[in-house]
């Protein structure tokens, strides 16, 4: 039981930020539902997934409905780069409403005891989408968003994280420039995202070497693992494999309010003021964590 | 601006259109996103030679082939420059669809109430940004059909009538290729300032608006006739 119990807990990459970590039960035995379970934190990474959904099976309990999360600021706590009123339609309305819905979606169904991550994926259905996904991937994007942020945030990464972005990116600022054409170039609707794009095989191996001194791949050439990429509407990239690390809203609603058509300006001021480095820097450390424990289970 | 299009200007104060849509969101509307749509499609045909040289009406037609600045520009300044004229302050236009279009719209839906049943449907059902039309198919039936982003049916290959995660038919519409000659923008930037995501309130309250003179016309002299509404 130890062992199978070691395996589900190593089988989830968690990206749960600083300030949700102390509700360990939350990740570990699946829960995602309750307020303030941070539903949506547990990142499921693809490699995994055969081993995954066995161990899910095994220690999940049975549940009812999910729940609205409440970010983890008040909501006027924002301003001025992000106003309270947007924060009440936001999330007191398109978010509440995903929810909603997604529980009208899911009554009467075996979706009902799944994690929001397993609906996710489940309904993601490997590229051909379910009826549920719009309203699953929303409530997870999110939440995820709101982790992102933080009163008197922006500023820059530090530690390992920065390290990688230097690495991978070159700079800080060539970060920046990309992931801003990311959002600038979502057409329509969607999300901008900082992640990390592993093969397994190279996490491990940067993994033993204990150092942050570039992987080389098989053609020699550095390891990246970090990316910026964007997705359309409801799409997130947990569904592809990667490891979310940061997100930012560019559906219109996200910024309409209080920038109007100026995505641009949402952008710089998204970086600069409202950024939560030390959430991303904990998902981070989480990622790799998660995976030296599942380089463990394997070679037991 | 350089280049061939320009941003055409409203033939009504920012302000004729209230209480039903707010005068600001016209001015950041026209003055913000259409007027960028044209800059952004003058910059994407700037030295393409032919493309400089082609109607808009032509150019939609080709426009997903042309790459996704030529298709996201083209559509969007087709589609907004069209869309003032569906709309008159309420009041110096017909408040329902006379003569040829009303015997169409009667018999393809019933009656004019269950079209704009319809048509609001498709509109709360469309996920994300895009547009909602009502137009001609090729059997001379009308149809709605919705787009995603800034596509519209002129162009060829488009997706229509699609949710865009599932694929699955949007209430209302039949994914048949048709002339339109009415839509209704449900990008958020259309009605977030004053609506915010109360989108349903805003699709009932547009109709208030609908020029539905310019719209017989459309019907009567282009769409009915298997023609595409030109544009400057």
């Amino acid at each position: 039981m130890a062992a199978m119990a070691a395996t589900s807990a190593a089988s989830l990459a968690v990206s749960t930020p600083a300030g949700f970590l102390s509700s360990s039960s939350s990740v570990l035995d699946g829960g995602q539902r309750g307020a303030g379970a941070g539903a949506g934190t547990a990142v499921i990474v693809q490699q995994q997934r055969r081993s995954r959904h066995v161990a899910l099976r095994a220690v999940a309990s049975p549940r009812a409905e999910f729940e609205l999360p409440p970010p983890p600021y008040e909501l006027d706590a924002l301003e001025p780069h992000m106003s309270k009123n947007t924060l009440e339609f936001h999330w007191g309305k398109h978010h509440r409403a995903y929810v909603d819905n997604l529980n009208k979606q899911i009554a009467g169904t075996e979706e009902e005891r799944y994690s929001l991550e397993e609906v996710v994926l489940k309904s993601y259905n490997n590229g051909t989408p379910t009826p549920l996904f719009n309203n699953a991937g929303q409530i997870w994007n999110h939440t995820f968003f709101w982790e992102s942020m933080k009163p008197a945030g922006g500023g820059a990464p530090k530690g390992k994280l920065l390290q990688l972005i230097n690495r991978d990116f070159g700079s800080f600022d060539e970060f920046k420039t990309q992931f801003k054409a990311a959002g600038a170039t979502q057409f329509g609707s969607g999300w901008a995202w900082l992640v990390i794009k592993p093969s397994l095989e190279e996490w491990i191996a940067q993994r033993q070497t204990g150092s942050d001194e570039p992987v080389k791949d098989k053609d020699g050439n550095i390891a990246k693992s970090l990316a910026v990429v964007k997705t359309p509407n409801a799409v997130t990239p947990v569904v592809w494999g990667d490891v979310p690390l940061l997100t930012m809203d560019v559906w219109e609603h996200a910024y309409y309010l209080d920038y109007q058509n100026r995505r641009p300006a949402y952008m710089d001021v998204f970086l600069d003021q409202l950024v939560n480095w030390d959430a991303v820097e904990a998902r981070l450390e989480a990622a790799l964590s998660t995976v030296n424990l599942t380089q463990q289970t394997f070679t037991s | 601006m350089g280049g061939p299009f320009k941003l055409p200007p409203l033939l009504y104060d920012m302000g004729a259109l209230e209480p039903y849509i707010d005068a600001m969101t016209m001015k950041v509307h026209h003055g913000g996103h259409h007027a960028t749509y044209v800059s952004k499609l003058n910059d994407a045909i700037k030295g393409k030679g032919e493309l400089e040289s082609m109607k808009l009406v032509d150019l939609s037609q080709t426009a997903i082939k042309m790459g996704p600045a030529v298709r996201n520009n083209c559509g969007g300044h087709y589609n907004h420059t069209l869309f003032w004229t569906y709309m008159a302050p309420k009041g110096s236009s017909i408040t329902k669809p006379t003569g040829n279009l009303q015997a169409a719209i009667d018999k393809n839906f019933g009656s004019f109430d269950q079209f704009q049943t319809a048509f609001n449907n498709a509109c709360a059902g469309v996920f994300g940004s895009g547009w909602v039309w009502l137009g001609v198919a090729e059997d001379g039936r009308l149809s709605i059909e919705t787009t995603a982003n800034q596509d519209n049916p002129l162009m060829d290959g488009v997706v229509l009538s699609q949710n865009t995660a599932t694929g699955d038919r949007v209430p209302g519409t039949n994914g048949r290729k048709i002339i339109p000659f009415m839509g209704q923008d449900v990008w958020e930037h259309a009605y977030y300032l004053k609506y915010q995501n109360r989108k349903t309130e805003y699709f009932a309250a547009w109709w208030n608006v609908v020029n539905w003179n310019k719209i017989c016309e459309y019907y009567d002299q282009y769409a009915s006739k298997k023609l595409y509404i030109p544009v400057a």
